[in-house]
C-alpha cells in the first residue's frame, strides 16, 4: 500500500492506540501545511510518497484541487486520500450546480469533515482544506485523523509537522505579505525535511487568492538551507 | 364554473384542451378562502403578519398558529388547508436540516424555496395524488440582507418585496404597494403589517381573528421569531388607531 511518506513502528504504534489499524500496517507520512495571508491562502507540501521503505514517488503533488479556488493537502493513505478528494470533489461540482455559485472554503471542509468522520475506522488521511472565497476571503480547516474540523489562521499536517510546531508558533504572522507567506511556509516544510525521514524530495506550494492559484516548485537545488544542511 | 362536468378536473394529471390543469386552480382556490397572510420585506428585514379566523369560541388563545419556525434563520406564514401547511413546513425543516448536516452552514433561502417548490410541483404531476392546498411565504436574513419567497400550489416560486395571500390579498397588496419598504426599517415595517392586516378583515363576513405576526432580521439577531409581546401590543395599538382616525376622517367627508 502506498502512502505519502515512509512507514515506521513508531507511528504505526502510535495510530494502532488512536485509529484502530492493526500493527505493522503502513501508516500516515508526509509534511503539509497551509497559511493565511493578506488576500489568500499559500499551502505547501513535500513530495515524497512511500511503500514501506521505498520511495514510490518523489515528485508527488500532494497539493490537490477541489474547486478553482478550494485545495486540499493530503496525508497519509495516498489511496484514501486521493478517493476523498475525488468524492469531495464531486460533492463540490454538484453543490456549484444546485447553487449557483462557487462552493465556499467552510463547506468544502465540510464535506472533507463529513467523509472522514463517516468512515474514521477505515480511513487514514489527514487533510488540510485551504482556499479562497468571495464570503470570508482567504481560509484554512484542518480535519486530522478520526474527522475533526477545525479552523484556524494555518494548519500543519503530516509527520513531518511534529517538527514544526515550535517554528510555525514563534514565526506565524497574522496578515503577511503573500511573498513573506511564501518564505514562511518553504523554511517551515524544508526544515521538517531534514528532520523527517518520511518527508523529503521538493517542496511544491500554491498561492490561491480571489485571482486564481498560483503554483510554485522549489527542486533540491533550491531548497532553504539551515546551519546542519552545510 | 366552466370545468366541473366536463371530466378534465378530476385528476391532476390531465390537462384541459384549453391547456389548464384543473386540480391546481382547485387548490388555488383552497388558498383564496384562508384568512389573509402578508410579508414585506425592508431594508433590515422581513416582517410577517396573519389574520387567522378563529372559527370557535371555544379554541385555545394561540391554537392552530399559522406561523412557523422553518430553521434558525428561515420562517414561513402559510395560507390555505392548515394540515397541507403543515406537511409542507415539515418537508421545509427537513431540507434546511439535512442541509446544515451535509454542508455546515444555513441553508440559503433560495435554495430551500427551490427544494420545497420542486416537491409541491410533484404534487401537481400525478393522479395519485392531489395539489398541496396552500400558500407558503418563506423569509430569512443572513450575510446577504433580508429575503422573501412565495411558494404557490402550482409550485412557481418567486422572490418578493411584498406579498400577500389569501382572502384580501388583492387589497393588502394595494396598501403594500403604498409603502417605501425598501427604505423602512423592520421595527417600522411590524406597525405597517399590523394595519394592513386589521384592515383588510372583513368584520362582516368573519367575526373573529388573531393577529399573528413573526419577523426574522438584525433586531432579531437574524433569527426568526414571533413578534414580541409588547412590541406585538403596540402595533396592535397604532393599527387600532390609524383605522379609526381614517373612519373618522371619512366620515368628516360625508
Amino acid at each position: 500500500m502506498a502512502t505519502m511518506a515512509m512507514t515506521n513502528m513508531f507511528a504505526s504504534d502510535q495510530l494502532a492506540a488512536v485509529g484502530g489499524l492493526r500493527p505493522g500496517e503502513v501508516t500516515t507520512g508526509t509534511t503539509i501545511m497551509a497559511v493565511e495571508f493578506d488576500g489568500g491562502v499559500i499551502i505547501g507540501a513535500d513530495s515524497r510518497t512511500t511503500t514501506g521503505a521505498y520511495i514510490a514517488n518523489r515528485v508527488t503533488d500532494k497539493l490537490t484541487k477541489v474547486t478553482e479556488h478550494i485545495y486540499c493537502c493530503r496525508s497519509g493513505s495516498a489511496a484514501d486520500t486521493q478517493a476523498i478528494a475525488d468524492i469531495v470533489k464531486y460533492h463540490l461540482d454538484f453543490n456549484r450546480m444546485e447553487m449557483g455559485e462557487e462552493p465556499r472554503v467552510h463547506t468544502a471542509a465540510n464535506v472533507f469533515k463529513e467523509m472522514c468522520y463517516d468512515h474514521r475506522d477505515s480511513l487514514s488521511a489527514g487533510i488540510i482544506v485551504a482556499g479562497w472565497d468571495k464570503r470570508g476571503g482567504g481560509q484554512v480547516f484542518s480535519v486530522p485523523i478520526g474527522g475533526m474540523l477545525q479552523r484556524g489562521p494555518f494548519a500543519i499536517g503530516g509527520s513531518g509537522s511534529t517538527y514544526l510546531y515550535g517554528y510555525v508558533d514563534a514565526m506565524f504572522k497574522p496578515d503577511m505579505k503573500q511573498e513573506d507567506c511564501l518564505k514562511f511556509v518553504s523554511n517551515a516544510v524544508a526544515l521538517a525535511i531534514s528532520r523527517d525521514g518520511s518527508s523529503g524530495g521538493i517542496i511544491r506550494m500554491a498561492a490561491i487568492t480571489k485571482n486564481g492559484v498560483e503554483r510554485f516548485t522549489l527542486t533540491g537545488d533550491q531548497l532553504p538551507k539551515f546551519y546542519e544542511d552545510n | 364554473m366552466s370545468s366541473i362536468g366536463t371530466g378534465y378536473d378530476l385528476s391532476a394529471s390531465h390537462f384541459s384542451p384549453d391547456g389548464r390543469v384543473f386540480q391546481v386552480e382547485y387548490a388555488q382556490k383552497a388558498v383564496e378562502n384562508s384568512g389573509t397572510a402578508i410579508g414585506i420585506r425592508g431594508k433590515d428585514g422581513v416582517v410577517m403578519g396573519v389574520e387567522k379566523l378563529v372559527t370557535s369560541k371555544l379554541y385555545e388563545q394561540g391554537a392552530n398558529k399559522r406561523l412557523f419556525n422553518i430553521d434558525r434563520h428561515i420562517g414561513g406564514a402559510v395560507a390555505g388547508l392548515l394540515a397541507d401547511a403543515r406537511t409542507l413546513v415539515e418537508r421545509a425543516k427537513e431540507e434546511s436540516s439535512n442541509y446544515r448536516f451535509s454542508y455546515g452552514s444555513p441553508i440559503p433561502l433560495k435554495h430551500l424555496t427551490d427544494r420545497v417548490s420542486g416537491y409541491v410541483h410533484a404534487y401537481t404531476l400525478h393522479s395519485a395524488v392531489r395539489p398541496f392546498g396552500t400558500s407558503m411565504i418563506v423569509a430569512s436574513y443572513d450575510a446577504d440582507g433580508p429575503e422573501m419567497f412565495l411558494i404557490e400550489p402550482s409550485g412557481v416560486s418567486w422572490g418578493y418585496y411584498g406579498c400577500a395571500i389569501g382572502k384580501a390579498k388583492q387589497q393588502a397588496k394595494t396598501e403594500i404597494e403604498k409603502l417605501k419598504m425598501k427604505d423602512m426599517s423592520m421595527k417600522d415595517l411590524v406597525k405597517e403589517v399590523a394595519k394592513i392586516i386589521y384592515m383588510v378583515h372583513d368584520e362582516v363576513k368573519d367575526k373573529s381573528f388573531e393577529l399573528e405576526m413573526s419577523w426574522v432580521g438584525e433586531a432579531t439577531d437574524g433569527k426568526h421569531q414571533l413578534v414580541p409581546k409588547d412590541v406585538h401590543v403596540a402595533a396592535e395599538k397604532y393599527a387600532k388607531e390609524s383605522l379609526e382616525e381614517s373612519d373618522d376622517s371619512d366620515e368628516e367627508e360625508l
